[in-house]
C-alpha cells in the first residue's frame, strides 16, 4: 500500500478553464481506465441477455430472420441479381457485418444516455463508453460469423487464403462503427433528435448499402459517391473474400478506408471537445 | 505554509450553468401557430445554447452562477468540510474536483490520486453476481483489476455479505447492497477523497460505521473534502470548514467556529440575546408580543459558550394586551445536525408548578440542567401556543449557544461521544 502511494505523489491533475487540451494526458488517461472499458463491456455481454430463455441465441435471431424475409421478398418474389451463389447465402454475408454495424450505432447512440448515472457520479474518459458498445457487440458479430461459416458449408463453399484478409476487412468494419459512433453519441447527448432519427436513419442506410442487392446494380457512375458509405466496400469484401462472388473492391475498400479514418479521427475530436460538456446537458 | 505541501489548490474557480428562461407567449391562433411553426428553430437554439455563451454574457436571466469566484488551498493531510444549504454550490465544488464538470473560469491543481464518493454503488447492475459488481464499481471508481484483486477479500469481508457474494445483486436486500457498496467504496484508497453526502445512506449502525472508517482514512494522513449537512459529522471529522452560499465563500476557518456562525445565520443572529423595542416589529399576534429572548449562565450574564457541567438559562421576555386562554410559552431545542432535543413548555408539570402569566409584562426562565446535553451547538426556537392548536409563534425567532462538554468525572468518560444528549446515568449493581 506504501508503494503505491509514493506512485500517486507523482500524479498531478491541472484542471484548467483557459488551457489547451493535452492529447498526450488524454490518452494515457484512456490507457489508465483499461480496465474500465474491459468491464464494461464484460458486464454489456454479461447482461445484455440476461433472464431470456433463448440467451446468445438473439445475436443471431435478428440477421437469420431478416435473411429469411430478403430471401422470400427480394430473391424469390423480387427475383433480384445474386451474383450468382444462393440468395440465402448472399444476403447473409452482408447482414453479419450490417447487424454489427447496425448494432454499434444504436448501443452508441444512447450509451452515454445510458450511462448519466455514472457519468454525473465519477470521473474517466467519456470516450470509453461509445467504444465500449462498439466493441461489446463484436461478440454477436463472432457468433454471426461462425453461423455463416456453417451456412458456407452447407452450400458448399470452401476455405481459401482469400479468407485471411477477412481480419483487416472487419478492422475496417469497426473503425467504420466507432468513427460514426462516436460522431452519433455526442450529437446525441445534446440533440435527442439523433437518437430518435438513428433507428429509421440506418434502415435507410441500410438500402444505401449493398446487402439486399450486389454493388454491380448500382450504376457506374454513382459508384464513387456510393462507396463513400464505407460499408459498401466492407459488405463487398465479405461477399469477395467469402463467397468469391467478384474480385476483392480493392478501390472501393481504399475510399472506405479513407473515410473510416477521416470519421474515427474527426469524430474522436468532436467528442473529445464536447466531454468538457456532457455532465452538464446529459 | 510551504506550496509543496499543498494537495489541492482552486484559484478563482466559477461555474456558469444556464437554466430555462421564460419564453414569450402568443395570444393569437396565427401567432402560436407561427411560434409552432418556428418551435423546431427555436429548440435548436436552446439546445445549442446550453452549452455556448457569448463572451460578455455574464448577467442574463437564465444564467446561474453556481461557483463564483472560489479559490481555497488544501493543505496534505487536511480534512476538510464543506457546508451549506441546498443549492448553495458544495456540490459543484466536489464534481469540479473530480473533473465530472468542467469549471466556466479558474484553475485547480491536484497533487495525488484522486477518489470521488459522489455516490455510493456507482454502476452496480442488479443481473450482476455481487463478485461481479464489487470490480465493476471498483473500475468505476478507479482501481485497477489487480487492485480489486488485491483487496477483494477485505471487500467482501467489510460488507458482511460474503454468503451471497455469487448471487446476483438484484435478489439482495436494499441495505446488503448499500453495504456491499460502502465497502468497495471505504477500500479506495486514493491520497486525495472527495465525498459527498453517501453517509446519509443507511441505518445508523451502518452509519456510524461510515463514519468510523473515514475517521481511519482521515488519520491516516490522507487529504479529505467532506461535505454533508450533518454538522455532527463535519464536527467529528474536519477540523477546518468552508461556508459556501449562493456560489460564494462566506466562511474559511476552524470547524467549531463556522459551523456556528452558519447556524445562527446572519451576524445579527451571532449574539446571546435578541431584544425587540419597537411595539410594531415585534414577534406575536393575538396579543402576544415578544420583547426578549436570551441565553444566560448562571451568574445572570448573556452567554453563548457554555460547558456541560454549567446550566444553561433560556430567558422569553413577553408582554400581553389581553389574556390568552391557555396560553403555552415553550421552545424547542435542537442539535447542529437539525434533529429536534426536545421541545418544552411552562405547563408541562402540575398546575401547582406553572409560573403565573399575567397582563402586560411577562419573564418566564427555563433552565437547562447542567450534564444533561452532549458537546455542540444547538438551537433554541420559539415557540408560543394557544389552546393546544393555534400557533403565535411557531420555530421563530431562534438564539444559538454551543456546549463543550466537560461535566463527567469519570476517567473513561472524557471525551465526545455520539449522542444528542450525554447524561452521567445512576448504575448499581442489580441482586
Amino acid at each position: 500500500m506504501n508503494s503505491s502511494n509514493s506512485e500517486d505523489k507523482s500524479f498531478v491533475t491541472v484542471i484548467d478553464s483557459s488551457a489547451k487540451f493535452g492529447w498526450w494526458k488524454y490518452l494515457q488517461e484512456v490507457w489508465f481506465y483499461r480496465d474500465l472499458f474491459y468491464f464494461l463491456v464484460w458486464r454489456d455481454l454479461k447482461t445484455r441477455y440476461a433472464q431470456s430463455v433463448l440467451g446468445i441465441g438473439w445475436a443471431i435471431i435478428q440477421p437469420l430472420f431478416s435473411m429469411l424475409v430478403f430471401t422470400i421478398v427480394f430473391g424469390n418474389m423480387a427475383r433480384i441479381s445474386s451474383d450468382g451463389v444462393p440468395y440465402a447465402i448472399f444476403s447473409f454475408a452482408a447482414l453479419v457485418p450490417w447487424t454489427y454495424f447496425s448494432g454499434a450505432l444504436t448501443g452508441a447512440g444512447g450509451s452515454l444516455i445510458t450511462a448519466r448515472g455514472i457519468i454525473t457520479k465519477v470521473y474517466f474518459p467519456r470516450i470509453i463508453v461509445p467504444l465500449v458498445a462498439v466493441a461489446g457487440k463484436l461478440w454477436d458479430f463472432g457468433i454471426g460469423l461462425i453461423v455463416l461459416f456453417g451456412m458456407m458449408a452447407y452450400f458448399g463453399f470452401g476455405l481459401t487464403s482469400q479468407m485471411l484478409l477477412l481480419p483487416m476487412v472487419t478492422i475496417l468494419m469497426i473503425l467504420a462503427a466507432s468513427g460514426i459512433g462516436m460522431w452519433v453519441t455526442a450529437l446525441a447527448i445534446q440533440y435527442r433528435d439523433i437518437s430518435y432519427s438513428l433507428g429509421f436513419g440506418i434502415q435507410l442506410l441500410m438500402y444505401a448499402s449493398p446487402v439486399v442487392y450486389p454493388t454491380s446494380m448500382v450504376p457506374e457512375r454513382f459508384r464513387l459517391l456510393y462507396n463513400l458509405n464505407p460499408m459498401t466496400s466492407v459488405i463487398e469484401s465479405f461477399r469477395s473474400i467469402l463467397l468469391s462472388t467478384n474480385p476483392i473492391p480493392w478501390d472501393g475498400l481504399a475510399i472506405g478506408l479513407f473515410v473510416s479514418v477521416l470519421l474515427s479521427v474527426s469524430g474522436a475530436v468532436y467528442f473529445i471537445g464536447m466531454e468538457r460538456k456532457f455532465a452538464d446537458v446529459v | 505554509m510551504s506550496s509543496n505541501n499543498t494537495a489541492i489548490r482552486v484559484e478563482n474557480i466559477s461555474k456558469r450553468y444556464r437554466i430555462g428562461s421564460q419564453e414569450e407567449r402568443h395570444h393569437t391562433l396565427v401567432g402560436s401557430a407561427l411560434k409552432l411553426a418556428m418551435q423546431p428553430l427555436r429548440n435548436a437554439r436552446n439546445l445549442r445554447r446550453l452549452t455556448k455563451f457569448a463572451a460578455d454574457e455574464i448577467e442574463s436571466p437564465d444564467i446561474v452562477w453556481a461557483l463564483n469566484d472560489i479559490s481555497f488551498d488544501v493543505q496534505r493531510g487536511e480534512v476538510i468540510g464543506i457546508i451549506g444549504h441546498n443549492g448553495a454550490g458544495k456540490s459543484t465544488i466536489l464534481k469540479i474536483l473530480s473533473r465530472i464538470t468542467f469549471p466556466t473560469n479558474g484553475r485547480v491543481v491536484i497533487k495525488g490520486r484522486v477518489g470521488s464518493l459522489l455516490e455510493v454503488g456507482t454502476g452496480f447492475h442488479p443481473e450482476l453476481t455481487g463478485r461481479e459488481n464489487v470490480y465493476l464499481n471498483g473500475t468505476i471508481l478507479g482501481m485497477s483489476k489487480t487492485e480489486v484483486d488485491r483487496k477483494f477479500d477485505e471487500i467482501v469481508e467489510f460488507s458482511g455479505v460474503a454468503k451471497f457474494i455469487d448471487t446476483p445483486v438484484k435478489r439482495y436486500s436494499s441495505g446488503m447492497s448499500v453495504r456491499l457498496a460502502f465497502s468497495v467504496a471505504a477500500h479506495l484508497d486514493p491520497e486525495i477523497l472527495l465525498v459527498d453526502e453517501v453517509l446519509s445512506v443507511g441505518d445508523a449502525g451502518f452509519q456510524s460505521k461510515c463514519i468510523g472508517k473515514m475517521q481511519d482514512v482521515a488519520s491516516q494522513g490522507r487529504t479529505v473534502i467532506f461535505v454533508s449537512h450533518v454538522m455532527q459529522a463535519i464536527r467529528n471529522l474536519c477540523d477546518r470548514t468552508i461556508h459556501i452560499d449562493q456560489g460564494r465563500i462566506i466562511n474559511d476557518g476552524p470547524t467549531q467556529q463556522v459551523i456556528r456562525n452558519y447556524l445562527t445565520g446572519d451576524s445579527e443572529n451571532q449574539i446571546a440575546e435578541r431584544v425587540w423595542g419597537d411595539k410594531h416589529t415585534q414577534p406575536g399576534n393575538s396579543g402576544f408580543r415578544l420583547l426578549g429572548l436570551r441565553i444566560l449562565d448562571s451568574d445572570s450574564n448573556t452567554a453563548q459558550a457554555f460547558r456541560t457541567s454549567e446550566s444553561i438559562r433560556i430567558q422569553i421576555e413577553f408582554e400581553l394586551d389581553k389574556l390568552i386562554h391557555e396560553i403555552g410559552v415553550g421552545y424547542d431545542l435542537f442539535s447542529a445536525d437539525g434533529s429536534m432535543v426536545y421541545r418544552s413548555y411552562h405547563y408541562d408539570d402540575i398546575p401547582e408548578q406553572w409560573p403565573e402569566i399575567q397582563l402586560g409584562y411577562n419573564r418566564l426562565e427555563c433552565v437547562i440542567p447542567a450534564g444533561m446535553l452532549n458537546g455542540g451547538s444547538y438551537v433554541i426556537r420559539l415557540c408560543v401556543l394557544q389552546q393546544d392548536i393555534k400557533w403565535i409563534l411557531n420555530g421563530t425567532p431562534e438564539l444559538s449557544f454551543d456546549v463543550e462538554f466537560d461535566h463527567s468525572r469519570s476517567p473513561f468518560f472524557f471525551k465526545l461521544r455520539r449522542g444528542v444528549i450525554a447524561p452521567v446515568l445512576e448504575w448499581k449493581r442489580s441482586s
